[in-house]
């Protein structure tokens, strides 16, 4: 009677653990209404970081917008002002604009980026009710001052969300430098410092393997 | 009485109509309302949280105590969102569909028995010095109403895809018309194994013919085991079937057909549609329950508190005792079948539960008549089974034979040239 396997399945499940939690938003005392742990490297939001002075990282090159498969991203760079920098070199970003109506979060803008100005966040509960306030501008997702994300008023989060934002492992050459293939390392963020390896990278695995030859 | 209009077989309403029995019948309906609708309510949250546990989830936890009253959150919801009529639409039966499906629904369980002391008062009960029976009506059509009203239903379905203007809600209705047609074919050969065996089709009849004296002592006199359980199963599955529930819900398959018939309809008409499907779902277990489950029948543990008869209220309990049980069957089919294809729902229907409803109905009608004129039982059953034995057969080869020459050459079947010649 394989037919009637299923029926019993799906009683059996009904007395298993739930594989679910309890959460109900985390407005409740009780101790089952928790958000889990986050994945390592989920990719939330996006984040425009800034160096231990202040200066932004982004230096308008465009990289992200045109790796984008999405085309969400909108960058116009301009030249910095002598006397007054926005960010060290020549040229910094002047408009940057995602629009998260069409963000995929593939995180391909993290890897194109030279200067690891751009990062994904882990945050990912914000549910925005206009077509504006899709559009996240260059204001809203540069870092303040302590190198933190700017929470917008339709952005859910909890003590602690907004830890570890700018991390997304380089397990490729951050810059282009082939020193660093095969070499797993975090991109630096102000306000949080740099996160710890994953245990596995610790031990010295290499997820790419070793390929000198097609480094750079 | 003077005319031969029969109202009902409610010995209430046998005599001389005045103001309590209006207001006792007006009462029913209002109770009979809402329950349904109550009851509506539970239903779709037991749905949620059984196919939750299933799925090894916890299902709505937030409104009420165990998120009890999340479908009243939702109700709301749909109530306070915008009502879109499509410009292409045929605007009126647009609006009429959801009624049509909605109001059979309500007119089925009226003729559901839903409780009252079979064991010794036959299901009357004497209330305001009336003796009446606990269901809204009796009427001498009895099990032929919910028929009718099965089938009205399906308009529902089809007019409401049809007067959508939009592909996808025609498809769903041509799918929801040819398949509750079917299978109400199904549904009414097994109904009618249980008419042969009561003899009448009220259902008030019909449970006080479950409720007499059982076999052994303790095996109840049930439809269920007096049928030979295979118009039970028939109609359970050919019901499902009628409900458009899974693994029967190819009418508003989401993978194929967006929602189906409803793709079109917004707030709260498709609020009334939800409403029926779940309505429905409700009838056709208190139908079941009825034809073959005994309905309210069953003893009555403590007969009396305190000096007020309370047989009757046993019999309520018994009723919602069967009715959980079937609607958790259904949650239960839901949660394991996954959906028919279309071609295999047709052979199902056609090729499978009709000519076996039919021969059983058949087999039935000869024990009957064999008992009537004193033939052996053994006899008659071996006779039956041969003769189903060669009808199958000719079925089979009938079905083989027709799939071999789709109304063409037997190349386009694409089968081995032997096997075609000897079909043949």
């Amino acid at each position: 009677m394989g037919y009637l396997n299923g029926f019993a399945v799906t009683l059996r499940q009904l007395f298993l653990p739930r594989v679910t939690t309890d959460y109900r938003g985390g407005f409740d005392d009780s101790p089952s209404d928790v958000k889990r742990d986050k994945p390592e490297r989920l990719h939330g939001r996006h984040v425009l970081n800034r160096y231990d002075d202040g200066m932004e990282k982004c230096i308008g090159c465009e990289l992200c917008a045109g790796v984008c498969p999405a085309q969400c991203i909108y960058v116009r760079g301009a030249d910095n002002d002598p006397d007054d920098p926005v960010a060290p070199g020549e040229r910094y970003g002047y408009v940057y604009e995602i629009n998260y109506l069409r963000c995929i979060h593939c995180d391909l803008c993290v890897e194109a980026c030279p200067t690891q100005a751009i990062t994904e966040s882990k945050l990912f509960e914000f549910s925005f009710t206009s077509r504006d306030d899709a559009i996240y501008t260059k204001d809203e997702l540069v870092v303040d001052d302590d190198g933190r994300p700017r929470q917008l008023p339709w952005e859910d989060w909890r003590d602690g969300d907004d830890a570890l934002t700018s991390g997304w492992m380089r397990a490729t050459s951050p810059s282009g430098d082939h020193r660093y293939v095969g070499e797993v390392a975090w991109s630096g963020e102000l306000g949080y410092g740099v996160r710890d390896p994953e245990p596995a990278d610790a031990e010295g695995a290499s997820p790419t393997g070793e390929s000198p030859g097609e480094a750079g | 009485m003077s005319g031969h209009l029969v109202l009902a077989a409610d010995p209430m309403l046998a005599g001389d109509i005045g103001l309590v029995e209006v207001a006792l019948t007006l009462a029913k309906v209002v109770v009979a309302f809402a329950f349904l609708l109550v009851a509506v309510m539970l239903m779709i949250w037991f749905e949620r949280k059984l196919l939750g546990g299933m799925h090894q989830r916890f299902g709505p936890t937030i409104a009420g105590p165990f998120g009890v009253l999340q479908t009243l959150a939702d109700g709301i919801k749909l109530f306070f969102k915008e009502d879109l009529v499509p410009d292409r639409s045929d605007r009126f039966v647009f609006k009429l569909a959801p009624y049509l499906s909605l109001i059979p629904a309500f007119l089925a369980f009226a003729i559901v028995p839903l409780g009252g002391d079979f064991n010794s008062r036959g299901g009357e009960v004497e209330w305001w010095d009336r003796v009446t029976y606990l269901q809204v009506a009796d009427p001498p059509v009895g099990i032929l109403l919910f028929l009718a009203m099965s089938s009205v239903a399906v308009y529902g379905v089809m007019l409401a895809g049809w007067s959508s203007g939009s592909k996808y809600p025609l498809l769903g209705s041509v799918r929801a018309s040819a398949q509750m047609v079917s299978y109400e074919a199904a549904l009414g050969l097994a109904v009618a194994s249980v008419v042969l065996i009561t003899g009448g089709l009220s259902t008030h009849d019909m449970v006080v013919a479950q409720a007499a004296e059982g076999y052994f002592g303790i095996v109840p006199r049930w439809n269920i085991i007096v049928t030979g359980l295979v118009p039970f199963i028939v109609f359970a599955i050919s019901g499902t079937a009628e409900l458009n529930r899974p693994p029967f819900d190819l009418v508003e398959a989401e993978q194929e057909l967006v929602g189906g018939f409803h793709t079109e309809y917004s707030s709260i008409r498709f609020a009334l549609f939800f409403l029926a499907e779940f309505m429905n779902t409700i009838t056709m277990s208190a139908i079941i329950v009825t034809l073959f489950l005994g309905g309210p029948a069953g003893p009555a543990l403590v007969s009396e508190i305190g000096g007020v008869g309370i047989a009757w209220a046993w019999g309520v309990v018994w009723f919602f005792l069967k009715l959980f049980v079937l609607l958790f069957c259904f949650v239960w089919m839901r949660a394991t079948l996954p959906r028919f294809r279309y071609d295999q729902l047709m052979n199902l229907g056609w090729k499978l539960l009709i000519p076996v409803a039919l021969g059983w109905f058949l087999f039935l009608a000869a024990l009957e008549v064999g008992r009537d004129r004193d033939w052996s039982t053994l006899a008659v059953t071996v006779v039956a089974l041969a003769v189903f034995a060669a009808a199958g057969l000719l079925l089979a080869r009938a079905v083989r034979s027709g799939r071999s020459h789709p109304g063409g050459t037997a190349e386009q079947t694409g089968e081995p040239a032997g096997q075609v010649e000897e079909n043949v």
